[in-house]
């Protein structure tokens, strides 16, 4: 009968424990296992590639150490190696300025996030904190706006950025996602509406204002939520594609990472790949999301959890 | 101003405090939600080049949408697409929650399903790309090593496929965190109850983890399904809408025409279908699943 003692369903690290079968933990820790090969793997082969030289790439392709080892791909990559280094070692010549594109997408993801996330928090509370009419309504449209599939909006927005003269610029890029995510004001709003109001009345009483009331109580209350979304965002735009795509309209100036890895492949022959850069290349894009994950990973986790469950 | 510190019956409105606070993003919603989003169905009924005026000319873009070979096409292998993703993706994620409950609770290996879904859908493409490279790959180099046929995993038939099955490795962790969630809040004793009945693991799942579980998996298939109705990045790095039109999804076919073709209107039209027919979708699945029940009340 201890079995039936009611256990807080919501408690985070709540695996329930009826008795299991030998057989069924052999299966399920090696289907584990598998499941985290196999998530891990292409990773790890990413590295073994991006470290091979790519003219002799097919001579040991089963082998799992990186075949002739060579800094060439993250030199091709970084602009590093000279013409004749990079077509020795089976690059194309072809050069992405990858720095740059580094640059230009750390500078949109963080400014997107950080402008976003605090628009966003205003907009929220606005929609929660405060008592007005037709408060719901108005919350209404931002949850239909977070319905529209985004190629429907790609089209009209582009040629908005266009008459506005800044096709080919990073402004063009941010402008549209500087002011709200409908998705950013949906999780705060949530999150908010839990706020204990008599806090909050008890701050009006002593005379202090919403703005204050924001700053100094709901959101340092809300600093874990907050960060979640910034996040999150910081990894959609640094991961976004279509977008920067064709308002970067080629120009490096303003070209994020994602766009500049398609170039690079597109520039490499077609028989023959520059696989060794081009994986070099996608490592040099995945990392800051894997050191996010390391730093941030419980946290992101939980609020992924969070953001399914209501 | 005065009735703020008289206790009246009335509660007093926030109104005008609240208007500073969602301006900003009030703004944001007109210039690049509603304005273009009215602009893009206006555009829908007309003819425009980007170069010159659009001119209007009614529903001639529907019209010629349905009899559009590339529409049927683009049709037939978006649903290929979605179809193949969401089957794989669902029953993996499911399978893989499961796991998680039941064996571990190791937020390392929680962690670690994740990050393929932190990492971009072009990078994803990228790897995958070369993994099943026909000469190089290493798919293909295992394959040939087992002295089996090797296997041109972005032909024509296979591709799409191919392309779907990559995303089900990009989502299935995240997808299994969602569901993890859902089976975190089914009560522990329901599990007991049907221990002490002697109901076997694969009874008690499927009598009663299953059931428990549709309000989270109907909220998993109305995000997963719109949002694998628009794929786009995957295709666009690896077979661009190829070979011929295999892959020539909506979200492809959309671009090629807007960019490729500069009939912006037309574009429109099939954005506004595409629109249309996912609401729609969604709208169905939210009925037919009763989204937003739960068999858990009692």
């Amino acid at each position: 009968m201890a079995l039936l003692t009611k256990k807080r369903a919501t408690e985070q690290e709540d695996t329930y424990r009826v008795p299991q079968s030998l057989a069924a933990k052999i299966f399920g820790y090696v289907s584990l296992t598998i499941i985290v090969l196999v998530t891990l793997f292409p990773i790890y082969w990413m590295l073994r590639t991006a470290l091979s030289n790519n003219r002799t790439l097919f001579e040991d392709a089963l082998s799992l150490l990186p075949h002739n080892f060579t800094w060439g791909g993250f030199e091709r990559v970084f602009g590093i190696a000279t013409e004749e280094e990079a077509l020795a070692e089976g690059g194309s010549g072809a050069s992405v300025n990858f720095l740059q594109a580094f640059a230009n997408s750390t500078i949109m993801s963080t400014v997107i996030s950080i402008s976003q996330v605090f628009f966003s928090a205003a907009a929220a509370y606005a929609f929660s904190i405060l008592r007005w009419k037709g408060r719901d309504g108005v919350f209404f449209i931002f949850l239909i706006a977070l319905t529209v599939p985004g190629i429907f909006l790609t089209l009209p927005n582009f040629l908005l950025i266009r008459d506005l003269g800044l096709l080919n610029t990073m402004a063009g890029i941010m402008l549209p996602s500087l002011l709200m995510a409908p998705f950013a004001v949906f999780f705060l709003r949530q999150f908010f509406l839990g706020t204990n109001l008599s806090i909050i009345e008890a701050a009006v009483i002593d005379g202090a204002n919403h703005f204050k009331i924001f700053r100094s109580i709901v959101a340092p209350m809300a600093m874990p939520q907050i960060i979640t979304v910034f996040v999150l965002q910081f990894i959609f735009y640094w991961n976004d594609y279509l977008w920067p795509f064709y308002i970067a309209n080629g120009d490096p100036a303003a070209t994020p990472l994602t766009v500049a890895l398609g170039v690079f492949k597109s520039q490499t022959p077609q028989g023959s790949p520059d696989w060794g850069g081009l994986m070099a290349g996608a490592l040099v894009a995945a990392v800051p999301m894997i050191l996010l994950m390391v730093f941030f990973g419980k946290k992101i986790v939980g609020s992924i959890q969070a953001s399914g469950v209501k | 101003m005065a009735n703020a510190t008289v206790k009246s019956a009335k509660r007093r409105s926030d109104f005008l405090t609240a208007v500073p606070f969602m301006l900003p993003a009030l703004i944001g919603l007109t210039v690049f939600v509603i304005a273009p989003g009215i602009r893009g169905i206006y555009l829908a009924f007309t003819s425009y080049d980007v170069f010159t005026e659009p001119v209007f000319i009614g529903v001639d873009n529907f019209v010629r949408m349905f009899q559009d070979e590339y529409f049927w096409n683009a049709l037939w292998v978006t649903l290929e697409y979605v179809l193949i993703n969401i089957a794989f993706q669902t029953v993996i994620a499911v399978f893989i929650a499961v796991l998680l409950h039941r064996f571990t609770r190791s937020s390392l290996v929680r962690g670690i399903i994740l990050v393929p879904y932190l990492i971009s859908n072009v990078i994803v493409a990228l790897v995958w790309y070369w993994l099943l490279d026909y000469n190089l790959g290493l798919v293909n180099t295992v394959i040939d090593f087992l002295n089996l046929p090797k296997i041109t995993f972005f032909d024509d038939v296979t591709s799409m496929p191919t392309i779907a099955l990559i995303n089900v490795w990009r989502h299935m962790g995240y997808t299994a965190l969602l569901v993890f969630a859902g089976l975190q809040a089914i009560p522990d004793d329901v599990y007991a109850a049907a221990a002490v009945d002697g109901a076997s693991e694969w009874r008690t799942f499927r009598s009663i983890t299953l059931p428990l579980l549709r309000p989270v998996l109907s909220f998993v298939l109305v995000i997963t399904i719109t949002g694998s109705f628009q794929i786009f990045d995957t295709i666009a790095v690896t077979t661009n809408g190829g070979p011929g039109m295999a892959t020539k999804t909506f979200s492809i076919w959309i671009a090629d025409k807007a960019w490729g073709a500069f009939e912006f209107g037309y574009a429109s039209a099939i954005s506004v279908f595409l629109m249309v027919m996912l609401s729609l979708i969604a709208l169905l699945q939210t009925k037919l699943l009763r989204a937003n029940q739960s068999d858990l009340d009692r």
